[in-house]
């Protein structure tokens, strides 16, 4: 017998009987008087900081004015152009230089302060972790209530891989002291900007 | 196999003062965090019994669940394998990537490959294996395993960290700044994720729905590690699975929260498929799950989500420390998962509780934590696993507590005793309670003395 074969006899020798049914999930919508400033407060809270802007300025000057250090910015949105093309077939350990990474995610999570990114706001799944720091656009109109709301998202089933960032990274491994970028970016900043017209809305495909 | 004497391990840890009171301070600090968390979400308790009723509902028809996880796994591109056992977990691994010729494995932490001992396996077979969670790496330059499921390095103390990393990492000797230690690991694991030919995680959940598996992280190591080298292995132990997509809103919710009082983790990562021109493997791994899910008492233990609460809340975890265990899993969680790994060797761990139950109260998934414990001090009982003395003298006080006039004839004793014996009559090696504590003054009068006296005639 397999090893598959050998652990699934087992399993199903053994599994509790009988099995208890599945619970239907509610949803625990409440009220929020904004999305937006709930999404705020708890991306705050995780260390994500929250970028106003631009105001009639071009994108691509309000995110080099953010990080005026920066040499290398690759761009996964074509609402900006990086200083570096960044396409699916980059190596991504081509992006160890990088300073700047700058996405359009998918939707925002206003319970959890997340953004919901892919391989297809990514190109490079890399670029989120390689980068020193992330930019992040989120359409206002694009959050969602809580967990809950987002896990019924289609893109769930569908993308190779899904993450939920929130924040930087961090690590309080050392007696607790909190540290951002302790492997992945240093700093997520998320800019709320509607997400240009005509520009596809996957969720809606 | 020599028991794990969980006592002698704690008074190590307790000896280190300085240690030890952060240690209690610090895992409480993440306990009222806990709280802090729980309190604000109104549904709190109605998600902990979702939680469990899904969890239980999967255990129950496991079989079912695993083929769906693997049918749709292997839909989706990945390489699904099996094991039976810890050898045969790393022998795959190891498999996999000598047939691919790779030599350095960056991986996130997982404490499956904890339990399976892989990296020893693997560094035997000339294959680099590096640990990239910070508090792992401390661990693993330090030639420890980790003390806790969550927070790996709590038992130490930033000059420990300074310590370790002069010596390994070559970290300037005496700076504790824990900034620069931190950056100082960064600057060095980096190099790694950009030469390693493969990468490995484990995983927080497998949803059978889609195939795909989810790792929580606060590092973005796992994201690292999976999504720069070509190569992802991920190892899964056959209790992750979960049916649905929509059932990881309920265990997300309390993941972090349970763990460290965080919302949500900063990454939560959903692997579903290679991306192009990589590999992903999934190694499903049993290593005894299959032979304690038809443990009748105990088979509630493979719903446990690894969040950490149960050990941040338990008042003999946080004052004896996770290596005083001597096992993979240490704290309420490890009393009960490790003597099913090995009853002789882990029969003195059960006893290494008051039976509070708070271990129980902050469960995310509700598992009876202090039953189980009791329970398994009764099997331990029975099965002769005690050493002598604990045995005797639950013997004699078990004759003594069934027969009340054996009971008032001891307890009037036991004052005269205490009264009238000299120290080392009563502080010695037949009563380790008193090896740290003093015996209470016995009262003057016992309450059924002063009951016939005052009450009876009445």
């Amino acid at each position: 017998m397999t090893s598959r074969d050998t652990i699934l006899a087992a399993v199903r020798a053994n599994q509790p009987t009988p099995a208890p049914a599945l619970p239907d999930l509610p949803l625990f919508q409440r009220a929020l008087p904004s999305l937006l400033s709930e999404f705020r407060e708890a991306l705050v809270r995780m260390g994500g900081k929250f970028a106003d802007g631009p105001s009639g300025e071009n994108l691509g000057d309000f995110i080099r004015s953010l990080f005026p250090q920066a040499q290398v910015i690759c761009s996964a949105t074509p609402e900006m152009e990086g200083t570096r093309a960044l396409t699916a077939a980059v190596n991504p350990v081509d992006l160890a230089d990088l300073d700047v990474g700058v996405v359009r995610a998918a939707f925002g999570v206003a319970e959890t302060g997340s953004i919901w990114l892919s391989e297809e706001e990514l190109r490079v799944n890399a670029v989120a972790y390689l980068a020193q720091h992330l930019v992040a656009l989120l359409d206002p109109e694009e959050i969602v209530g809580n967990l809950h709301h987002a896990y019924r998202d289609p893109r769930f089933k569908t993308a190779r891989y899904a993450v939920l960032v929130t924040g930087p990274s961090a690590t309080a491994d050392i007696e607790g002291v909190l540290i951002h970028g302790a492997q992945g970016v240093r700093s997520l900043t998320v800019v709320p900007l509607p997400r240009p017209i005509g520009a596809p809305d996957r969720s809606r495909a | 196999m020599k028991r794990i004497d969980h006592a002698e391990g704690a008074s190590r840890f307790i000896e280190a003062k300085e240690h030890q009171e952060f240690h209690d301070r610090r895992l409480w600090d993440l306990r009222l965090k806990r709280d802090r968390e729980a309190h604000g979400i109104p549904e709190w308790e109605e998600l902990r019994n979702l939680a469990s009723q899904i969890k239980e509902h999967t255990l129950s028809r496991l079989a079912y669940y695993l083929e769906e996880f693997e049918a749709r796994a292997k839909e989706n591109g990945a390489q699904v394998h099996w094991a039976r056992d810890a050898t045969e977990h790393n022998q795959i691994v190891y498999d996999i990537l000598s047939a691919r010729g790779a030599r350095t494995l960056v991986k996130s932490k997982s404490m499956l490959t904890e339990e399976c001992d892989m990296r020893p396996f693997l560094e035997r077979r000339d294959i680099e294996v590096i640990e990239t969670d910070l508090g792992e790496r401390i661990q693993q330059l330090d030639d420890e395993p980790p003390s806790h499921i969550v927070v790996p390095a709590v038992h130490k103390l930033r000059g420990d960290v300074s310590a370790v990393f002069a010596r390994t990492i070559g970290a300037e000797p005496g700076n504790d700044d824990v900034h620069y230690l931190a950056e100082t690991q960064r600057r060095t694991t980096r190099p790694y994720f950009l030469r390693a030919e493969a990468g490995m995680t484990g995983a927080n959940f497998a949803v059978a729905e889609t195939g795909s598996f989810v790792v929580c992280t606060n590092e973005g190591n796992a994201d690292l590690s999976a999504n720069v080298p070509k190569l992802h292995i991920a190892s899964i132990g056959i209790e992750k699975i979960i049916p649905r997509t929509e059932h990881l809103g309920v265990f997300i919710r309390l993941l972090s929260r349970s763990a460290l009082g965080s919302p949500i983790t900063q990454y939560t990562s959903h692997f579903r498929a290679p991306r192009d021109g990589g590999e992903l493997h999934i190694v499903l791994v049993d290593n005894g799950r299959s032979e304690r899910l038809g443990m009748h008492d105990f088979w509630y233990s493979l719903k446990c989500i690894r969040c950490g609460a149960c050990m941040n809340t338990c008042p003999v975890y946080r004052r004896s420390g996770g290596l005083s265990y001597g096992a993979t899993y240490s704290g309420p969680i490890g009393v009960i998962i490790d003597p099913t790994f090995n009853i002789r060797k882990y029969s003195n761990l059960p006893f290494a509780s008051t039976l509070n139950g708070s271990c129980t109260n902050v469960c995310p998934v509700k598992i009876n934590i202090h039953e189980q414990i009791y329970k398994w001090r009764q099997i331990i009982t029975e099965r002769n696993q005690l050493p002598f003395v604990k045995k005797e003298m639950m013997r004699i006080a078990g004759k003594v507590l069934a027969d009340p006039r054996l009971y008032r004839a001891a307890i009037s004793a036991t004052g005269l005793a205490i009264e009238h014996l000299p120290r080392f009559a009563i502080y010695n090696w037949l009563n380790p309670w008193g090896r740290q504590r003093e015996v209470p003054d016995a009262p003057q009068q016992t309450f059924r003395s002063w009951y016939i006296e005052n009450r009876s005639r009445s």
